[in-house]
């Protein structure tokens, strides 16, 4: 690789304070681990991804398509100022959430990827990227646009977002703010989870990511396991 | 009148079946249905399809014409049957009157309804169509609405807590994992949905007290029954069971106008009415499906049905009477909970789990020994209730 070349195509990176990980207790009482990845974790990632290409409901196809080539850039070092979050239950990768910081005060919100379904992982994990954004990175608004009727339930009408003009950076519908305001204001009834993680969950989490097999995840986001009855 | 005897039962899982029109589920499972009572050639007299909604969630009327076509079964008769969330009930008992009448010999019915066409907000809508125009809908009221005032009510009268909606939940959710045929298939915890400090991110409020997880899930399916007289179904070797007591009741359109609104008298004269004509009590009763549409219904059905005395059924749940190897297993389906409510399909999907649990037929969710089942399909809030009492006679 010519290095003097590569320099140029680098994206510069903004200083990121990190994502305290925290638990999450389900509706199962299963417990959910949300913690920030660094790039190291990006091929596993992509491997958990790939099963959705094809999946047309829910848009999880299109989802899919664009985290994996989001991911994909800034494990390449071709996407700027990214991060990304992961849900661990038992080890087992759940879902997948991931934000662009525009700017020091604006963020990007890219996408939220549930494995698992029925269980409000990818409300806890959209949750989680907000938090991230206002708590600990400490920006003023979030632009977030929906490409499927159930992000749009979950983000645009369960936070009460506001409409803002122009286009988000996905270039879909109309974009909408969170903003700090919004944000304080639904905390306490949409965004969960304690700190620190006991020792032993956060050691099986960071052991492995542990990926469900492709029939087992299209059997989760499908539900197509009973239609030999 | 006749016995009138179901000779066959058939259903599809109840989920989000996106690639099945509501005809095409209705016709799988009138076909398991007719299969199962080993019909052959033998005509079918008439269809009834139990169906509430299809017109407002499919933009197609005429489903019970448009199944007797795509099941090659003309020139049987075919109505469909509308009744709120009692349609299917209400089809099986008008199935029912046809054979006990000797109108009929032979009639299919199957309960079916596709509501998730349409996103959430507005299936809850349209299931709202069924309230009072003036005096509720306008008023933004919708069946959760209705159901959370309900529940209030019914908390302070007879001392119902939290605790307890969430049992039935939990109890049903368990059953519903051991139901193939259930939409929900997940255990859920009291610590996940209620006692942990953050329970309510998990199972948010959806109308005060009624959160999340007190209500059914928005779902597609369809359930069938083949019903037939008693030496028909001899010719067909199928098990005898017998509807034995049928009964219909109704109440006030709007809740509003009760003088009691946590007294659900046309539960309570449906059952009855069911009682009264199969000669089998309550006590006697094995295995029962309520209509749990929300968590609380199923204790005060189980209340208004004459099983528990007012203010004893959720001590009843507590004990865990109703449980599966309880005193009287409640709901071994998942019931509405778990297994869903596809509204035109539910009052036919408790008779098929009721044949399934009467014939020994119902798997890891099998109630020993079961010889007497009871059900009940609430229509509107309560407004037009049909309740059954089945017999085994093998």
């Amino acid at each position: 690789m010519d290095m003097e070349l590569e320099a140029y195509l680098r994206p510069p990176e903004m200083p990121m304070v990190p994502y305290p990980p925290k638990v999450i207790t389900l509706a199962t009482s299963g417990k959910m681990i949300v913690r920030q990845v660094d790039r190291d974790a990006v091929p596993i990632l992509l491997e958990a991804i790939k099963p959705t290409f094809e999946v047309a409901r829910d848009y999880y196809d299109i989802v899919g398509v664009r985290l994996y080539a989001e991911l994909l850039g800034w494990y390449r070092y071709r996407v700027r100022d990214e991060f990304c979050l992961v849900g661990q239950i038992d080890g087992l990768l759940v879902g997948i959430v991931n934000t662009r910081c525009y700017s020091p005060e604006l963020g990007m919100s890219l996408h939220t990827l549930a494995i698992e379904r029925g269980l409000r992982i990818g409300a806890h994990l959209f949750a989680a990227k907000m938090e991230y954004s206002f708590e600990y990175l400490r920006q003023e608004e979030v632009l977030i646009t929906a490409e499927s009727p159930i992000g749009f339930r979950r983000w645009m009408i369960e936070y009460g977002l506001e409409k803002r003009d122009g286009q988000h950076e996905l270039g879909g519908a109309t974009p909408y703010a969170l903003t700090r305001e919004l944000y304080f204001r639904n905390k306490s009834r949409l965004v969960a989870g304690e700190r620190p993680v006991p020792l032993e969950l956060m050691q099986v989490a960071e052991r492995e990511i542990i990926v469900a097999s492709e029939e087992d995840i299209l059997e989760k986001i499908l539900g197509v396991k009973r239609r030999e009855i | 009148m006749r016995p009138v005897v179901i000779a066959g039962v058939g259903m599809i899982p109840f989920e989000r079946r996106d690639e099945d029109s509501l005809v095409d589920m209705l016709a799988m499972a009138g076909l398991k249905a007719m299969d199962d009572a080993n019909l052959g050639d033998r005509p079918v007299d008439a269809v009834y399809v139990g169906n509430m909604a299809s017109g407002l969630f499919n933009h197609q009327v005429s489903v019970a014409s448009a199944l007797v076509d795509r099941l090659n079964l003309m020139p049987a008769a075919a109505d469909r049957i509308e009744n709120g969330p009692a349609s299917g009930g209400s089809a099986v008992k008008n199935g029912f009157l046809a054979v006990a009448s000797g109108y009929c010999d032979i009639v299919l019915v199957v309960g079916g309804e596709k509501m998730r066409e349409v996103i959430g907000p507005k299936a809850t809508d349209i299931v709202a169509c069924m309230t009072h125009p003036n005096a509720e809908y306008i008023y933004g009221v919708t069946l959760p609405a209705l159901a959370g005032m309900f529940t209030r009510l019914y908390m302070e009268k007879y001392g119902v807590t939290r605790e307890h909606l969430t049992m039935v939940a939990v109890k049903n959710q368990e059953n519903g994992l051991l139901n193939p045929y259930a939409h929900i298939q997940m255990k859920i915890t009291m610590e996940g949905v209620l006692t942990h400090p953050q329970a309510h991110v998990n199972s948010p409020v959806v109308a005060d007290p009624i959160h999340l997880y007190d209500c059914c899930p928005v779902s597609d399916g369809a359930a069938a029954v083949l019903l037939t007289t008693e030496d028909i179904a001899n010719e067909l070797k199928r098990p005898i069971v017998t509807i034995a007591g049928v009964g219909q009741a109704t109440d006030t359109h709007t809740l509003q106008e009760r003088s009691d609104p946590t007294d659900l008298k046309a539960v309570t004269i449906a059952s009855q009415k069911a009682f009264s004509m199969s000669g089998i009590k309550p006590k006697d009763i094995d295995v029962a499906e309520l209509h749990d549409a929300f968590t609380i219904l199923e204790i005060a059905e189980s209340e208004h049905a004459g099983f528990f005395s007012k203010g004893q059924g959720a001590k009843a749940l507590a004990a865990g009477e109703t449980q599966i190897g309880g005193k009287l297993p409640i709901n071994p389906s998942g019931g509405l909970k778990a297994r869903g409510h596809p509204v035109g399909a539910t009052g036919v999907a408790q008779v098929v789990e009721l044949v399934w649990q009467l014939r020994g037929e119902a798997g890891k969710r099998q109630v020993k020994g079961a010889v007497n089942g009871f059900s009940l399909n609430f229509g509107g809030f309560g407004n037009n209730v049909i309740a059954f009492v089945l017999r085994s006679k093998s």
